[in-house]
């Protein structure tokens, strides 16, 4: 795939997501002309990218679409649901049609075809339908309301009165190919040419006159129910060259003669065609003149200092009291903020991920040599060179933070996309589902959010199959009809919390329970809390629904999940009261790729816990030295001996520490030899043999070239708590691994 | 394109297609039949094509006619010619006659 199609495939993506969001936005509120037009832009940008890159079989089947959503605007017809869902298929059917392009064949198999040629005769069908319908589109208003009112006001009845297009070719539309004539033609099909008049006074004389220059122009009275937009629509294609005035029926006097000042040719002789054309009586002609004789003495001459010469078109608007100062202002900042928000897209650069995969890469051993020539320093004891290493480390720790910085993006455009699903699937299901997002600006690795799509969708299309019951059900148990789905983001301790929450019935704990036994994965008689239980349907095969639908409940899915967020070194959670409903957290470090670690010692070996983990340290006194717990402040705190954990030899120290990390709410002591402070920690993966070993996150190099291993605090924390759990039925529950917050 | 004199009365004849590809030399056949003569009669019955191009031509040669003193008359038009100059709005400035067939084509 080329370079061109690539970027056509990625942006058309692009406009597809904000085209079905908006036709979602729609829905909600289907009267918003905005987010309408956003959609027929959508729509039109994709269209006009594949005609660029001439793959005719999208810009078929978008021209269609296209036109559909062109009818809508100009309220030829109304918008229902069935209509968006259809418009959303077609949504999709252009996603598919995208990945065809992208898969490099020349068109769409036999099957997609027909799925496209049956959402083309949908749509159409539709269209005949109610294009049936009366059409009073009003094309009255005054010049200041006309655009919104064309487009947004419903009833009245259709004035006879006539638009006024005021045409004047560039010399090279013919040399182009852009023959006038096609585009008046095609003027015609939107409306009726009531009356034209072609101005030819451009031409010179026959010596100079070049006959493949085009001196043409035209003013035509128009009678159409198209919007202005529609209008200047048909001259897309010579925009550039063309000097096009459009003024709605009803304008006022001094706008035709605004634009005779801004025409080239002379006033009388405009002010002759006008009158034939039927946009001016002779009276109206000669009561203008009069007016503007006067000022335009000095300067009539001068045919280009005109359009200067004439006021804003705000100002005239404002003097004439066709509409309220504040309203031109109100319209003038708004044009300003739509360039702004050009210029910032301008600023967007497109990298391909691997370059900054790269860059990430560099930084991380950057970070490594950096340990190391601190290491040195400090050994040499020059004090200048010593400075001058902490500065360079500070700056090391900036780039660090800046590059990794790269690649975060918020989450809530994976947020988003569940509009959809949600949509979708609760018209499937009959059942009535409110998605709420919050902190959708919660910004994590690109490479997380990739990963994480799937364990979501698996989850929010669980919560709706299985947690949140149907309408009646839930009035049956006093709650609303409409059930809640929450997607939340938040940053807790050093990792991203994306929680799944719904107001449903809850898991059936007894169900839970029954089915684990029958499968072997608990004892009958085992002491299991309620957590515990809840978390067993993350174990492989493991499915409660009564029947298996077309959503879920075939039995594969949590077990996966779990699989996908462990693999992005995270944890997930599920926490649920009966008839309230339950609540899945998945937990995430925040990067991928390097981290602030403490590093601490036991015996020879150097180990790296992650900073944002730890809480603080103490002393380990000599009476804790024996049991497996110490009291810190009131608070029982189960303790872990590294030494023991690893199996090392070794002469116990005088003195030992404990640091105390903290996971997902509960918080454990680790017991080390020696702390040897923060340090800068690239992670690197371990080999797949070591992959089973629980306890440890991959590896890291110290500035001494040695290898230091990294902490698992999330494993360890949890071998804490069950440990204690066996030891102390019951006890578990006053330490609960899972996190309500 | 053929010209032809005859009682003062030079013709005109084009025979292919008033688009932009020939503007160039048909414009200079006009202008030159023009100034060969007072009186022009051009007779488009065999244009199969017209285009804006062409068009131009015509108003240009109707304006120099009328600048030097002279006549352009069109005698005879295609169903081509005649439908651009009706949408064009420019007949009745012209001032030709449009013969409209019978069988109302």
């Amino acid at each position: 795939m080329d370079e061109i199609t690539s970027v056509f495939v990625t942006e058309s993506r692009e406009q597809l997501a904000a085209l079905e969001s908006a036709l979602l936005q729609l829905e909600h509120n289907p009267g918003d002309d905005d987010t309408l037009n956003a959609i027929f832009r959508s729509a039109h940008t994709i269209k006009g990218g594949a005609g660029v890159i001439e793959c005719t079989y999208i810009v078929s089947f978008t021209h269609v679409v296209e036109n559909v959503l062109d009818t809508l605007r100009n309220r030829e017809i109304t918008l229902d649901a069935d209509l968006i869902a259809l418009l959303l298929a077609c949504g999709d059917h252009m996603g598919q049609l995208l990945g065809v392009l992208e898969a490099g064949a020349s068109a769409p198999d036999a099957e997609l075809s027909a799925e496209g040629e049956a959402l083309l005769q949908r749509l159409q069908a539709g269209k005949g339908a109610s294009t049936q319908a009366p059409n009073t589109n009003p094309t009255a208003g005054t010049p200041a309301a006309f655009d919104a009112l064309i487009e947004s006001s419903g009833g009245g009845a259709v004035e006879t009165d006539c638009w006024h297009i005021s045409l004047r070719f560039g010399p090279d539309v013919l040399r182009n190919g852009l023959d006038p004539l096609n585009f008046l033609r095609y003027l015609g099909e939107i409306g009726h040419i009531e009356r034209l008049e072609t101005v030819a006074d451009a031409m010179p004389v026959a010596a100079e006159m070049d006959a493949e220059r085009c001196y043409l122009g035209f003013e035509i009275s128009f009678s159409s129910t198209a919007d202005k937009a529609a209008i200047e629509r048909v001259f897309d294609f010579v925009r550039d060259e063309c000097t096009l005035h459009i003024l709605p029926p009803h304008s006022r006097l001094n706008d035709y003669f605004t634009l005779i000042n801004a025409l080239p040719e002379d006033l009388m002789r405009l002010g002759e065609i006008l009158v034939r054309v039927g946009a001016l009586t002779q009276h109206e002609l000669d009561e203008g003149l009069s007016a503007q004789l006067a000022p335009l003495a000095g300067t009539a001459a001068t045919d280009a200092a005109a359009p200067t010469q004439a006021p804003q078109i705000g100002e005239i608007l404002v003097e004439q009291k066709v509409v309220q100062p504040e309203l031109v202002a109100a319209a003038v900042a708004r044009q300003k903020q739509v360039s702004e928000n050009k210029a910032a897209e301008a600023r967007l650069i497109r990298i391909p991920a691997d370059k900054l995969d790269r860059l990430i890469d560099l930084v991380g051993e950057l970070v490594i040599a950096g340990a190391s020539v601190n290491l040195l320093a400090s050994k040499s004891g020059s004090e200048a060179l010593t400075e001058a290493t902490s500065l360079t480390g500070r700056l090391v720790e900036s780039i660090r933070d800046a590059a990794l910085q790269l690649r975060m993006v918020q989450i809530g455009d994976t947020f988003n996309r569940f509009h959809r699903v949600v949509r979708d699937t609760s018209r499937d299901m009959g059942k009535e589902i409110e998605l709420v997002i919050s902190g959708g600006e919660t910004e994590l690795d690109k490479s997380m959010v990739e990963k994480l799509g799937d364990p979501l969708m698996h989850l929010v299309r669980n919560a709706m199959d299985h947690g949140l019951e149907l309408p009646a059900v839930r009035e049956a148990s006093g709650k609303s009809a409409r059930g809640r789905l929450e997607l939340n983001a938040f940053h807790d301790s050093g990792s991203i919390v994306i929680e799944v929450v719904e107001d449903g019935a809850g898991l059936n704990r007894e169900r839970i329970l029954a089915k684990a036994i029958e499968r072997g994965l608990v004892q009958a008689g085992q002491a299991l809390t309620d957590a515990e239980i809840y978390n067993l349907i993350f174990e492989p095969g493991f499915s409660t629904a009564a029947q298996v639908t077309n959503i879920s409940g075939r039995g594969v899915g949590m077990d996966v999940v779990r699989r996908n967020i462990q693999s992005l070194r995270g944890s997930i959670d599920v926490s649920s009261e009966p008839g309230k409903g339950s609540r899945f957290a998945i937990r995430l470090p925040l990067t991928l790729a390097i981290i602030d670690g403490f590093l601490v010692g036991v015996g020879e070996a150097a180990y790296v816990i992650p900073l944002d983990s730890v809480v603080e340290c103490i002393e380990l006194s000599a009476e804790g030295s024996e049991r497996d717990y110490v009291n810190l402040r009131g608070e029982v705190l189960p303790l872990l001996r590294l030494r023991q954990l690893f199996g090392m030899e070794g002469e116990l120290p005088s003195r030992q520490n404990v640091v105390v990390v903290h996971y997902a709410g509960s918080k454990s002591g680790i017991v080390v030899d020696q702390l040897l402070g923060e340090f800068q920690t690239v992670i690197k993966p371990l080999g797949s043999i070591f992959r089973h070993i629980k306890g440890i996150g991959g590896s890291t190099i110290l500035g001494s070239g040695e290898v230091a291993l990294i902490l698992d605090v999330q494993a360890l924390v949890q071998r804490c708590a069950s440990k204690e759990a066996q030891h102390v039925p019951g006890a578990a529950r006053a330490l609960p691994t899972t996190s309500r917050s | 394109m053929a010209a032809q004199k005859d009682h003062d009365v030079d013709r005109i004849t084009i025979g292919e297609d008033m688009t932009i590809y020939h503007a160039a030399t048909q414009k200079q056949a006009l202008i030159d039949a023009l100034k060969a003569s007072t009186r022009l009669e051009i007779d488009l019955s065999a244009v199969g094509e017209i285009d804006t191009a062409g068009f131009q031509l015509l108003v240009l040669v109707k304006r120099e006619a009328q600048r030097l003193g002279k006549q352009a008359h069109i005698v005879a038009h295609s169903e081509a010619v005649r439908e651009l100059l009706d949408f064009y709005n420019m007949a009745a400035e012209f001032g030709d006659p449009l013969l409209i067939p019978a069988a109302g084509a």
